[in-house]
C-alpha cells in the first residue's frame, strides 16, 4: 500500500525534511537497496532495528578514535608495546570493538614512513578509523601508491626527507593497517586528549603527518 | 615445502589463474623476505564461492622497490609489504 | 584486446598502473549508502556470505561498472548476488519487491515501507 504523499511540501510523513539524498528520483539500484532489506527482514535474516543500530555504531567511528589510539601510544609505553604486539587487542583496550577486523599498527620514526594502500580493492581499518575517503578508493590512489609513494604522497604537500625511507603496506588480505605518525616536536609532557588533537585522518593513512602545534 | 619462517627468502608463484585472488600481479615472481607469518585463514579462492576453505599460514613479505620495478624504481631502497598466502610462495 | 585477454591480469587488479593525479574530491555517505554497508555487514556476519564473495562479485561486474557506477550501487550489486547465489531469495522475489517499491513512489524518501 503506498503511502498517502499529501504532506506538506519538502518533509516527510513524519514531519522531518528528506534528506537531500532522498529528494532525487528513485534509481533502480536505491530500489534495489530497499527490496533487498525489506527481503531479508520478511526472511528474518536481519531486523530493521539491527540495520539502524549497525549504522549508528558506523556513524560513530571517526578519526577521532583513531587519533585517542595513537595519543596513547605516544603517552604510555605499556599500551605501545601491546599496539606494537597486538594492535586488534589494543584497539579493544581503548574500548573500540574491532569487529571483525585484525590491526596491524606501523609505525614512523626519524628514519621510516608508512603509507597503506589496498590495490586490489579498498580495505580500510573502518572499525578504528571509520569509513574511508573517496580518493582511497580511487583508480589513481591504489594504482600509483606501490610504484611512485612518493609522488603521490607529494600531491597530499607531504614531501619526505632524503634520508627517509617509505614502506608501502599494500592492504591485500585479513589484516588492516594503522599508521601511528610520530609525535610533533614541542609536545613534551602533553596529556593524550590535547595530542589527539594534532592527530588527523590522513596521518594515520600515512598521506600526511601529525600537525605540529602552533 | 617453502620455509616460512621470519626472514625466510620467498619467490611468490609467477602463474596467472582466472578467478578471485588476492596476489596482486605485479608481486607475481618477486622475491621478498617473509617479515611475519598470520593466520591461518580460510583461502579467499575458495571462499569467494562459497565453499569450504582449508585454513592457510598468511606471510608478510617485504620486497625492495628494486625487486619490484627494477632499477628505474623511484627510490630502489623503499620497500613495499604486503600479505600473500602460502600457497603462492616457494622457495627462492 | 583487453589486458587480461591477453596476460590474464584483471581490471581490478590496478597496483602500478599510470594514472593521473589522486582526486581531492570528497562526500558524506548518503542514507541508503549507509544501509547498503550496513546490508554487508549483517548478511555476512550472519553467514549468507563472505567479504570474499563480496569481492568477487564486484570484480566479475567488470570495469566499466567500476567507472559508470558508484562505490554503493556496486556494492548493493554484489550483495544481491551473492544473497541470490546463497538462495536467501528467489529472483522472482526480488523482482516483485523491486516493482512494489517503485511503484510506492517517485524518490527514495517516499518508497520507505513504514
Amino acid at each position: 500500500m503506498p503511502h498517502d504523499h499529501h504532506h506538506h511540501e519538502g518533509t516527510s510523513p513524519s514531519g522531518h525534511p528528506y534528506r537531500a539524498d532522498q529528494d532525487g528520483p528513485l534509481t533502480y539500484w536505491q530500489a534495489m537497496e530497499v527490496a533487498v532489506r525489506e527481503l531479508l527482514v520478511e526472511k528474518g535474516v536481519v531486523t530493521a532495528d539491527q540495520v539502524q543500530r549497525q549504522i549508528e555504531a558506523m556513524d560513530a567511528r571517526s578519526p577521532a578514535d583513531g587519533a585517542a589510539f595513537v595519543a596513547r601510544t605516544w603517552t604510555d609505553p605499556d599500551f605501545a608495546a601491546l599496539a606494537r604486539r597486538d594492535a586488534t587487542a589494543a584497539c579493544r583496550e581503548m574500548g573500540f570493538d574491532p569487529g571483525t577486523m585484525r590491526l596491524i599498527a606501523v609505525e614512523n620514526d626519524e628514519g621510516t614512513h608508512n603509507v597503506v594502500v589496498c590495490t586490489l580493492c579498498s580495505c580500510y581499518p573502518r572499525n578504528l578509523l571509520g569509513l574511508p575517503p573517496d580518493w582511497y578508493k580511487s583508480r589513481e590512489y591504489r594504482s600509483r601508491t606501490v610504484r611512485e609513494p612518493r609522488a603521490v604522497l607529494r600531491e597530499f604537500g607531504l614531501d619526505l626527507p632524503e634520508g627517509t625511507t617509505v614502506r608501502v603496506h599494500d592492504s591485500t588480505a585479513d589484516m588492516r593497517y594503522v599508521v601511528i605518525p610520530r609525535r610533533p616536536d614541542g609536545t613534551d609532557g602533553w596529556e593524550a586528549d590535547l595530542l589527539a588533537a594534532l592527530v588527523t585522518r590522513d596521518s594515520m593513512i600515512g598521506t600526511g603527518v601529525a600537525r605540529v602545534p602552533s | 615445502m617453502v620455509d616460512l619462517a621470519p626472514g625466510a627468502t620467498v619467490r611468490v608463484a609467477a602463474m596467472m589463474p582466472p578467478g578471485h585472488v588476492r596476489t596482486p600481479a605485479y608481486l607475481r615472481g618477486k622475491v621478498g623476505e617473509v617479515e611475519r607469518i598470520l593466520g591461518p585463514f580460510g583461502n579467499p579462492e575458495r571462499l569467494a564461492y562459497g565453499l569450504e576453505a582449508e585454513r592457510l599460514p598468511l606471510a608478510r613479505v617485504r620486497f625492495t622497490m628494486r625487486e619490484v620495478w627494477g632499477a628505474g624504481a623511484e627510490r630502489p631502497d623503499d620497500t613495499l609489504d604486503a600479505e600473500i598466502y602460502a600457497h603462492w610462495l616457494e622457495p627462492a | 584486446m583487453s589486458e587480461a585477454g591477453t596476460t590474464g591480469r584483471r581490471w581490478h587488479d590496478m597496483g602500478g598502473d599510470a594514472a593521473g593525479p589522486v582526486p581531492g574530491d570528497e562526500h558524506d555517505f548518503a542514507l541508503w549508502e549507509k544501509r547498503v554497508d550496513a546490508l554487508m555487514i549483517l548478511a555476512s556476519g550472519a553467514g549468507h556470505f563472505t567479504v570474499d564473495g563480496l569481492r568477487r562479485a564486484l570484480e566479475d561486474m567488470g570495469e566499466a561498472a567500476f567507472e559508470e557506477m558508484s562505490y554503493y550501487e556496486r556494492w548493493i550489486a554484489a550483495v544481491n548476488q551473492n544473497l541470490l547465489e546463497g538462495g536467501v531469495y528467489s529472483i522472482e522475489e526480488l523482482g516483485r519487491k523491486m516493482a512494489e517499491v517503485q511503484a510506492r513512489g517517485d524518490s527514495y524518501g517516499t518508497v520507505q515501507d513504514g
